[in-house]
């Protein structure tokens, strides 16, 4: 080969032009392709925020970039190993002779961005223990002040506001408004729990929005909006799109509830089951009272005779007395509730004094005791011939001696 | 004299019940008891029936104030 007349026929290229003309080729022959592959050794810098790194398949290996312009709105975090489908040109970096694809758009192969981002949040904030069940606050059950955080001009107030309404409750609530979609809108949400806390002017926190996208609903899964209701002292209730609807703020929330609507019945619910149940401890406690009472006078006449004969009016007397006093008492208290009451008490007075064994000795009855045992006499089956029972009247007592039994 | 927490009151309330419907306590004892009830069911229904009703949006004014205004739905 005569290689000294075959090098002045050929064009020789500097190094520069032979990769400016490769580079040419390149951008002209994929100047926006997508490729799919595994994503190895990834750096961001810290400087610059680029990000460097690699798709690999089984035999070949492409060198990637993606500047900080059009990473920065990634929302899922980029490691080794992820499957992502990239979108972007191909160009050569001169400097290192070598040729890459400038990377504009990254997403998850067969998860969408938003999905694989959720999931990654949601193991993350899992594991540091931001769901944990012990740490949820109980709902407190008579609320006076609610908090809510949503649009003021949302279908979630409306739906609140409406059940409030049509029920009786007596609910005092504070709407601080904020966006509820949008690009920082999850800084106003927070904020807004934030200020509950601050001025302490409710005792539990509605964070809610209507139904939409997973775009629609994205705030309520970014971080600073978990860690808020995560940080809150007031207990938060979320409720988030529709019943299907899961976000972030649902995992830490104290309590989730499936709309808006279902988070208005859980606040006022409760408060009507108390209502119901105070009524029903009143009437058990009214029932209980006069029981009580009824079972003690008739005590009083069967358990104490003997010592009510010995002692007759004292024992009773003072006993009436006293409920006639309790009576007094409370018919002074000027409340409903025991105004009632006092009159049923004032019946049972009269009935006291009924049962009173006095008093049925004045009307004519008679009391028998068989002796020596003193045992009173209430049914004639107990008595035989020739037995002897001494016997009180309403002044004076005698003792006479069975002649006949006759059964009726 | 402070007042105790409505979900106290309500636990005394029903212990008292509990007490009155096991039904051994002398005539004493039941009216004491009774007299407590009742006061304790008062003190329960004024605090359902306590807060009043209002709704109200925060404004944020300038100097980072914050108001808040009746809210028209």
């Amino acid at each position: 080969m005569n290689s000294l007349r075959t090098l002045q026929e050929e064009h020789i290229f500097t190094v520069s032009e032979l990769t400016r003309d490769i580079r040419l080729i390149l951008e002209n022959t994929f100047p926006k392709i997508w490729v799919e592959g595994e994503i190895s050794n990834f750096t961001r810098h810290y400087s610059s925020d680029h990000i460097y790194f690699s798709l690999k398949d089984e035999s070949s290996i492409l060198p990637c970039v993606m500047f900080k312009m059009k990473n920065r709105n990634l929302k899922f975090d980029l490691k080794d190993g992820l499957q992502v489908v990239a979108g972007g040109r191909v160009s050569v970096y001169d400097k290192q002779g070598k040729y890459q694809l400038y990377v504009e758009s990254l997403e998850p192969k067969g998860l969408g961005a938003l999905q694989l981002a959720f999931e990654q949040l949601k193991q993350r904030l899992a594991k540091e223990g931001l769901f944990d069940p012990e740490h949820k606050k109980p709902i407190p059950v008579l609320p006076a002040k609610i908090g809510i955080v949503t649009s003021p001009t949302g279908a979630a107030i409306r739906d609140i506001l409406n059940i409030l309404k049509r029920r009786f409750s007596n609910l005092e609530v504070i709407i601080n408004p904020v966006r509820v979609q949008g690009e920082g809108a999850a800084e106003e949400i927070a904020r807004a729990i934030q200020e509950f806390n601050d001025f302490k002017n409710a005792e539990v926190l509605i964070v809610t929005r209507g139904g939409g996208s997973l775009e629609d609903l994205w705030e309520f899964n970014e971080e600073i909006v978990a860690r808020a209701i995560y940080n809150s002292k007031i207990p938060v209730i979320s409720a988030v799109g529709h019943e299907i609807d899961w976000t972030i703020a649902d995992f830490v929330s104290d309590l989730r509830a499936p709309t808006p609507s279902a988070a208005a019945e859980l606040v006022i619910g409760e408060k009507e089951k108390i209502i119901s149940e105070v009524n029903d401890l009143l009437g058990r406690l009214n029932n209980a009272f006069l029981n009580r009472i009824e079972i003690l006078s008739k005590e009083l006449c069967s358990l104490k005779e003997s010592y009510a004969l010995r002692q007759p009016m004292n024992f009773i007397k003072q006993r009436q007395q006293e409920l006639d006093e309790l009576i007094q008492a409370l018919g002074k208290s000027g409340n409903n509730f025991i105004n009632f009451n006092t009159q049923r008490l004032a019946g049972l007075s009269g009935r006291l004094e009924g049962l009173n064994p006095l008093s049925v000795l004045s009307r004519g009855y008679s009391l028998s005791l068989l002796l020596p045992s003193k045992e009173i006499v209430k049914q004639a089956k107990i008595l035989k011939e020739g037995d002897l029972i001494e016997t009180k009247v309403a002044e004076g007592n005698f003792i006479s001696e069975v002649k006949e039994i006759k059964n009726e | 004299m402070s007042e105790i927490k409505f979900e106290e009151a309500l636990k005394k309330l029903e212990k008292i019940v509990k007490e009155l419907e096991e039904g051994n306590l002398s005539l004493d004892d039941s009216l004491k008891k009774y007299e407590e009830g009742i006061k304790l069911t008062s003190l329960c229904s004024k605090k359902l029936e306590g807060a009043k009703r209002k709704v109200e949006i925060l404004v944020k004014k300038e100097g980072g104030k914050i108001e808040s205004e009746p809210f028209k739905g």
